[in-house]
Order: C-alpha cells, then structure tokens, then sequence
C-alpha cells in the first residue's frame, strides 16, 4: 500500500490508500474521491479520469503511450502535467503521490 | 406528420412480425428500419449476441456487412481506429457520391483531431456553466406554459422546444427561426419515403437553403471578434476557418444533428421508461438526488443512435471471426446496451443502476461524443425542474417512433400532466 494525495480544485485534500499493480483511478474510486468519472471503466477509452500530476512527480511516472496521449488530446483543459489516473500505475516508488483533479472531467 | 411509412407496401427486406428464433440466423438483418420503428428488435439483438455476436448479414438493401452485438467487442472496435476506420462514413448507407457531406465524425486521425479540437471549446466545461443557467430558464418556461390535466405531445411541445432553443443558442442563430434548425436536422437524417422527404435530390434541395443562410452568418461573424457561438469559432479557428463549404456545411450538420434528435429522444425517452416501470418512478420522488445517475440510465436505455458504422483498414480477427479490408462493421449500441453478460437485467430502467455511466451511447476512443455533458446537462435540468411541478407525466398511448435503424426515437408521445398537490 502506498499514500495517495488528492487534492480537489476547490482546495480540499483527500489522502487514500493505493494498492501496488491498481491504478490511480481505481485508488480513486474504491476511495470514494469525487471529480473523477471514469466512464469507461478504465480502458483509456473515454478520458474523464483525467488529473493534474504535481512537481515533482509528473517525471517519476512512466512516459505517456500514444493511445492515453490521443484521448488526453481531447480534453481542452489539458495542461503539461495531465494524466489520465487509469493509465497511472501504483508502485512502492510512488508513495505520497499529489495529484489534483479538474473542476470538470469533459 | 405523415404516416407514409405504414401506407405503402411492406418491404421485402422488413423483418416485422418474424420471428427472429424462427428464421435462418444468416438471413437477420437489422439494417432494415422495420423491426426499429415497430419496436420488435429486442429479440432479434438477443439472438445475435448469443449465437453470432460479430454477424455476417450478405444481403441487405444497403449491401453486405458486419454487425458487432457484444458490449467487449463493440469497446474493441471503437477504440482501435487504426483498423476500423471512420471514413468514408459512419452510416450504414455508403454515401452516394454527389451528396456527401464531410465532417469530422467521418474522419480519422489527423483531420479528425484538427477539426474537433477547433470546436469542442463550445461545450467545454466553462461554458457549460454559463449555459446552466440558461437552459434552467428555458425548462422553466417551457414547463409553465404546459396544459395540466388535458392530453398533449410531450414530443412536439417539450424535447423538441428545449433541444431547438438550445441548438439556436449553441449558434447564436435567430431565436425566431430556430425551427429551421430541427428541420434542416431530421432531413439529414432522414429516410427517403419514410415521411420526411421523398428523394435524396429534395434532402439536398433543402439542404442548400441550411448551407446559405449559414454562409451569411459566416461572413457577418468572421469580420466581428471571436465569439462563443460554433459559427464563430469555425470561423475563427486555424484548422477550419478554410474549410470547402461542403466540409463547412457537414461539421455544422454534424453539430445539429448531433445535439437535437439524440438529446431530443432521451427527454421523451425517460418519460416513456419511467411510465413503464412505474416503481422506478416512485424511487425518485422518494429522492431527488439520483437524478444525476437516472440520467446515465435513460441515456443507456434509449440508445438514441442505435448504431455507428467502421470500415476495415487491414484484415483482421474479432471474436473469432475474419474480418477483411473494405469490410463494413456496424458497432450496435443498441444491443451492447442490453448485453446481460456485462449489464443486469438490461431491458430494465433502474434508476440508481451502479456504474451507470458506462454504456455504449456516447461511444468510446477519439469519437466519443463531444456533446455529452451538454445532453446530461440538458437532461439533469428539465427532471430537476420536471420534479418541482409536476407529480406524475403520465404517458396515454404508445408512442410513434421514428422509421430508422440509425435514430432510435418518437415523433409522437401523447402524455397527460398530474401537479403536484
């Protein structure tokens, strides 16, 4: 288990338990974090799990495949640290992860 | 509106009144709009997903193609636009040469990602928020001016008046002439001889009309600063403020068509399935709260476009079965919707279904559809505002639906309006 934190765009914070080989997003959702969607389930299909990854993690993830940088292309609040949480690998190195999420998923 | 559909002679390729067990399974085929308008093609989808779930129909009106039944295998062929492109066009109809209209729903990769891009900015998030309001008013009027305790169409005086004046705003089109808009849209869509045009040459007469005045409107805006409106993002925008006027003419289609009959037959949708199962009606008076979630759910229980259609880039295998280059494949939402190895009880509306936002309807990958929050915006709003007046919608016949296996909707819902005491 690692640390997860979420931080809300109206400020508030949310840490929660990731487990090591799940994603972000399930992090997220089995924790009850509102702002993400995740209406596909997972399968980097509809980008509505899309967060905002923190200095100085955002280096610390595996680099972005084309398939999550397509979808994450049809966001128009996407910024240089956007990733969709369903293609985020949980590992031991990610422990006190601080992502934030958007006020809206699109 | 004219009932042409069930005066003329009925079509050798109509499966109505079959019995989808009793047939042979290669001679299912579910291009056809009969079986669609006569609401019989439950069975049929359910025969398919368990015994052919990547179908091949050879002969069909439209030609020889694929149907793809199952919820994984639908999600596998939307999300691998390499192999399944969606040129020259998501219609089951191949497009007959001369009245073709581009837009980026019939795009790969480039083209496709230059032109959405340039327009989604028109429901984004931010001016989602600044239409709430509006919409809210809107729904408001709409309701108050309804007749309480006498018989209506729901159709005609509700989902079409709240999704036209949305699309006029959407444009910033003459609020006066935004029946133009729901005109020029069924047109596109529609069937020749299904009761709306008789001939491609009038679709396209008509549609020359919807290209003019939407000309004018382009060059009033391109000279002013850029504004909100679609119009004035194309026009401004560098990937399309070139574009050929067919390509012009299409993506604004596309828009229309889009954001009106779809959004249109989920508002009468969710009175139809919530007059069906009148326990799930009862559930949400007991809590407003789960109005969001219902949302999702009449959205996956309409399906309100039951099909999209892919062309196969290179051969390739699905679900067992060997899928050639130029093959056609039509993803069957309709049917992934009602797929009860991954949906409970799927015929069911259940209002606070859990993972709700998981159907088919708005499709997945690089097409999703872009106007998805606005349709669940535009839904949430009028329940919410539904609730407050109103006890009971209650629906007095069935209801007309329209004659296409594309557009799963109702052209007539005769409802009756209970207060609330």
């Amino acid at each position: 288990m690692v640390q997860i934190l979420f931080k809300s765009h109206s400020g508030e914070e949310q840490w929660v338990d990731g487990e090591t080989g799940s994603s972000l997003m399930q992090a997220a959702v089995s924790n009850g974090v509102a702002g993400i969607d995740a209406d596909c389930g997972g399968s980097c299909s509809c980008a509505t799990c899309h967060v905002f990854v923190d200095d100085p993690w955002l280096d610390r993830l595996e680099s972005i495949d084309p398939n999550e940088d397509a979808m994450l292309g049809l966001s128009p609040d996407r910024c240089e640290n956007s990733r969709l949480s369903c293609q985020v690998q949980i590992t031991e190195e990610l422990d006190g992860l601080v992502v934030s999420t958007p006020e809206f998923q699109f | 509106m004219s009932d042409l559909s069930t005066q003329k002679p009925v079509s050798s390729w109509s499966m109505v009144g079959k019995d989808p067990y009793s047939m042979p399974i290669e001679e299912i085929d579910l291009a056809h709009p009969g079986i669609w308008q006569k609401n019989e093609y439950l069975p049929f989808l359910k025969r398919l997903r368990e015994e052919a779930p990547v179908h091949y129909c050879a002969k069909s009106a439209t030609g020889p193609y694929w149907s793809v039944m199952k919820y994984r295998d639908i999600m596998e062929v939307d999300t691998s636009p390499d192999i399944y492109s969606s040129e020259p066009t998501i219609s089951i109809v191949d497009s007959f040469e001369e009245f073709t209209l581009p837009s980026f729903i019939a795009m790969d990769p480039p083209k496709h990602d230059h032109q959405r891009r340039a327009v989604q900015g028109v429901v984004a998030p931010l001016n989602l928020k600044k239409l709430e309001s509006v919409i809210r008013e809107r729904a408001a009027k709409i309701l108050d001016g309804l007749p309480v305790g006498v018989e209506f169409d729901w159709v005609e005086k509700v989902s079409i008046e709240l999704t036209t004046q949305m699309l006029a705003t959407l444009f910033d089109f003459p609020f006066e002439d935004r029946n133009k808009l729901t005109y020029w849209s069924d047109i596109t869509t529609a069937i020749p001889g299904g009761g709306i045009v008789d001939t491609h040459e009038e679709r396209w007469e008509a549609l020359q009309d919807c290209l003019a005045t939407f000309t004018k409107l382009w060059n009033d805006r391109i000279n002013g600063e850029p504004g909100n409106d679609l119009i004035s993002m194309l026009a401004h925008g560098d990937a399309t403020k070139n574009m050929p006027p067919m390509e012009y003419l299409g993506n604004l289609l596309l828009l229309i068509v889009g954001g009106n009959d779809t959004t249109r037959n989920s508002i009468t949708g969710g009175v139809l399935a919530l007059n069906q199962f009148p326990e799930e009606y009862e559930k949400l008076r007991g809590d407003l709260a789960l109005i969001p979630n219902m949302v999702s759910e009449i959205i996956r229980w309409q399906t309100p476009l039951a099909y999209m259609r892919r062309s196969v880039k290179i051969d390739t295998v699905l679900n067992g079965q060997h899928l050639k280059k130029g093959d056609k494949v039509v993803m069957w939402y309709a049917s992934g919707n009602q797929d009860e190895t991954v949906i409970d009880d799927p015929e069911r509306l259940i209002i606070d279904r859990p993972n709700a936002r998981r159907h088919l309807s708005f499709g997945f990958g690089l097409h999703r559809c872009m106007g998805n929050r606005l349709a669940e915006m535009q839904l949430r709003v009028m329940w919410e505002e539904i609730m407050t007046r109103f006890d009971k919608i209650e629906v007095k016949s069935e209801p007309k639906r329209i004659y296409s296996s594309f557009v799963k909707g109702y052209s007539e819902l005769r409802v009756t309006l209970h207060s609330k005491l």
